[in-house]
């Protein structure tokens, strides 16, 4: 593999191109898709990777060739800068997601509590949108706060998020889930929001909600049935 | 505020193709093992990578642990070659039996040199 390759995969990364890594399996030719050079055959094996988000072997004119898709990452953002937030973004990182953290109040959006990571000290709703969450982004609000959460909500409602995850007792949403009526929500746009969000594992304390949280991140994202609520 | 320079707290562990390029910047002498199919249970999906230097450093993984031992093994023999190679391990393999493909699995893994 060269040391170009790796650099402009790194590129692709950090500036969210979609690439496939096109490798040939008998002599270790390499492309990274879409280039000029590249046969159409192996374009359309790459287009097609990218779509379905896998990794595959694939046989073209007789020789096998390795076509790894590199999808930009999955985005996790985070409403509500609190204590289970810097429990969950740990967590969220080791699996690959980009964290980003909305909290208009000064005093837990800090660089401290959160370092490295992408801090938004503005109003929930139109950081949100400002965001434009895609089907490769999960959202979740945990700051307990009618007037952060609902308009968060809201926003995330009118996106194609993959998950969308409310912290609250079954009593608070459904309070919520009136609240989010009135704004104009059906019965199925309400039905995608997971809560009480995260898994039912039993989780005691901030670090295994947190841990509950990811996993039904995950378990929607790769489609388990774990995911489904009744 | 924080210090910009410091560590992040929440740094996941590098990926193996940037450790493969900070040693191949350092002067190493660097292979690549890419899983590129697996069948049955594995727990590194196509796409995960090992990377083995000559001195003998290692990053990733390439299975549960079963292989890892042949796979450097073969690392070293392309770092000495220059060539790549297709290795296969799996049930029906008698090879992988001896290196303990324990779990039933599958799975075909190309290593190359870094250049």
């Amino acid at each position: 593999m060269r040391i170009s390759t790796i650099a402009a995969l790194a590129e692709a990364k950090r500036q969210r191109h979609p690439v496939a890594l096109a490798k040939n399996l008998m002599d270790g030719t390499e492309f990274l898709l879409p280039a000029p050079a590249a046969p159409l055959a192996l374009h359309e094996a790459a287009a097609e990777a990218l779509r379905r988000d896998h990794t595959v072997t694939h046989e073209i004119d007789g020789v096998l060739w390795f076509i790894e898709a590199h999808n930009p990452a999955p985005r996790l953002i985070l409403v509500g800068a609190v204590h289970i937030a810097q429990h969950l973004t740990p967590f969220a990182i080791a699996a690959g997601y980009e964290v980003t953290i909305i909290d208009p109040r000064g005093a837990f959006a800090t660089a401290a509590r959160f370092p490295g990571i992408a801090i938004l000290a503005e109003w929930p709703g139109p950081a949100l949108a400002a965001l434009r969450p895609d089907a490769a982004t999960a959202i979740v609000t945990l700051t307990h706060d009618p007037k952060l959460d609902d308009p968060a909500l809201d926003a995330a409602l009118h996106s194609a998020a993959f998950y969308i995850g409310a912290l609250g007792s079954r009593k608070t949403h459904a309070a919520r889930l009136q609240r989010l009526a009135e704004r104009g929500h059906g019965a199925a746009a309400l039905h995608r929001i997971h809560a009480p969000v995260g898994l039912a594992i039993g989780a005691s304390g901030q670090a295994e909600i947190a841990l509950s949280i990811i996993a039904e991140i995950i378990a929607t994202r790769r489609g388990s049935p774990l995911a489904t609520r009744s | 505020m924080a210090n910009n320079s410091s560590p992040s707290r929440y740094a996941a562990p590098p990926d193996a193709l940037s450790l493969a390029v900070e040693w191949h910047e350092a002067g190493e002498v660097v292979a690549i093992a890419t899983v590129t199919s697996t069948w049955g249970s594995s727990p590194c999906p196509p796409g995960s990578r090992m990377v083995v230097t000559k001195s003998g450093r290692i990053a990733g993984s390439v299975s549960g642990g079963c292989i890892e031992g042949a796979v450097i093994h073969a690392a070293q023999e392309v770092i000495a070659s220059g060539q790549p190679v297709l290795l296969a391990f799996g049930v029906t393999d008698e090879m992988a039996w001896e290196v303990g493909l324990a779990c039933g699995g599958k799975v075909q893994i190309f290593v190359e040199p870094v250049s």
